[in-house]
């Protein structure tokens, strides 16, 4: 008796008539533990087909970093049987939190129960001898706090690794609601060129750039964190202390209450977005004569910021020629990890 | 009596409730919470009864 007043409401299993564990209001679908699990990895597929992302052939660098979508990603790739090999930064930001250390170990232990995965790790303290928020300390960018400074850092670094280590995709683990929230952003400002470049596929539209691909932009991220739940994946909860009041927080929130109200509405305002842009029905153009990639003159990497990029920037004083600018910044170090294969 | 953990705070919530009703007593938005009983994730018509634990998981991100 009490059993059947527990279940009462819960919505049937689509397929199997089982309880569901969820129930995607956007997609009129519930499903149980089982059948959500399979429908997310075949939905993931299909997103990454719809969006001509990457083949079988391609070799696949998912950018992890221990919360739930990254290593929900990479165990979603993995499934699928895509040659796919995780890239760690260390960030290093650790002062009272251990934040970077945790994130790590999560990444560890996930691999731990996933034999034959390859983990590139690269330690900013390590490699560029500072961490992110000293780094950030030094270069005085972003008004205190070193946001700014890891974004770019981050973006650098992915897109070096990747390019040096020869793989043909970088994807992230960007969600829908991460997609809406940015959409939301740039369209309240109507940043034109923004929207014209926001896509799930971004090509590489010079030699320097490798390619990049979302294959989870069509999830909400709370599809994303059960499907995290339901596989057993202790991913890192914490968020990172500097994302505290993050404006893309601010514009999540917003869309979610939206969405209590009217379900289905976030997805529409992406989904739709993307479809319009495709058909041409909205087109954007990027602001005339702005945006001019050309090579850095130390990484080679291409940039908008004039003769050297951002990145290389941080080490370069004005006073340097361009031989001692070279010497100045450091380059690249990683370190490569693997979970123990099954034969071995 | 249930026990809900979210966070680092705790409740004690009179059974009978779904994990909806739950979330929106505590004041948060469904959209952006899940619960899990142990390690299994629960549907949000899921009834819950006196003496049962939950914990709700922020959904959420930044970045
Ligand atoms: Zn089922
Ligand atoms: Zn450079």
């Amino acid at each position: 008796m009490k059993k059947r007043q527990t279940q009462a409401r819960v919505p049937r299993c689509k397929k199997c008539g089982a309880p569901a564990v969820i129930y995607m209001r956007q997609h009129r679908l519930a499903l149980c533990e089982t059948h959500f699990q399979e429908w997310f990895v075949n939905y993931t597929q299909r997103t990454i087909e719809k969006y001509h992302m990457f083949g079988p052939e391609d070799r696949v660098l998912v950018a992890v970093s221990g919360g739930k979508d990254s290593l929900a990603l990479w165990d979603v790739l993995t499934q699928l049987g895509y040659r796919a090999d995780g890239l760690y930064i260390g960030l290093g930001i650790d002062e009272g939190t251990q934040y970077s250390q945790r994130s790590l170990e999560a990444v560890r232990g996930f691999m731990a129960e996933r034999p034959g995965l390859r983990l590139y790790v690269v330690d900013m303290k390590e490699a560029y001898g500072e961490t992110i928020p000293e780094l950030a300390r030094r270069v005085r960018r972003g008004r205190g706090k070193p946001c700014s400074v890891c974004g770019l850092s981050k973006r650098h670094i992915m897109n070096e690794l990747a390019l040096r280590e020869g793989f043909d995709v970088l994807v992230t683990g960007h969600n829908l609601d991460d997609e809406a929230a940015v959409l939301f952003q740039n369209t309240l400002r109507w940043q034109t060129g923004y929207l014209a470049r926001q896509s799930p596929v971004l090509e590489a539209t010079h030699p320097g750039l490798v390619r990049k691909a979302k294959p989870f932009c069509r999830f909400y991220e709370r599809e994303v964190a059960a499907y995290a739940i339901v596989r057993g994946i202790e991913y890192q909860y914490d968020e990172c202390p500097f994302s505290v009041g993050a404006t893309t927080i601010y514009y999540k929130e917003l869309l979610n209450q939206l969405e209590r109200h009217s379900p289905g509405s976030k997805f529409q305002f992406y989904t739709q977005f993307l479809k319009a842009k495709k058909k041409g029905l909205i087109t954007f153009h990027e602001p005339e004569g702005e945006v001019v990639l050309r090579p850095c003159r130390i990484c080679g990497q291409p940039t908008t910021a004039g003769e050297i990029c951002a990145f290389c920037r941080m080490w370069v004083r004005p006073d340097m020629d361009l031989e001692e600018a070279k010497r100045s910044v450091p380059s690249l170090t990683f370190r490569v990890e693997t979970s123990e294969s099954e034969e071995g | 009596m249930a026990k809900v953990v979210f966070r680092d705070q705790e409740w004690e919530i009179p059974g009978g409730k779904t994990v909806r009703e739950i979330i929106e007593e505590l004041g948060l938005n469904p959209e952006a919470v899940l619960a899990v009983k142990g390690k299994k994730l629960l549907n949000e018509e899921t009834v819950v009864e006196d003496e049962d634990e939950i914990k709700l998981i922020a959904v959420i991100s930044g970045g």
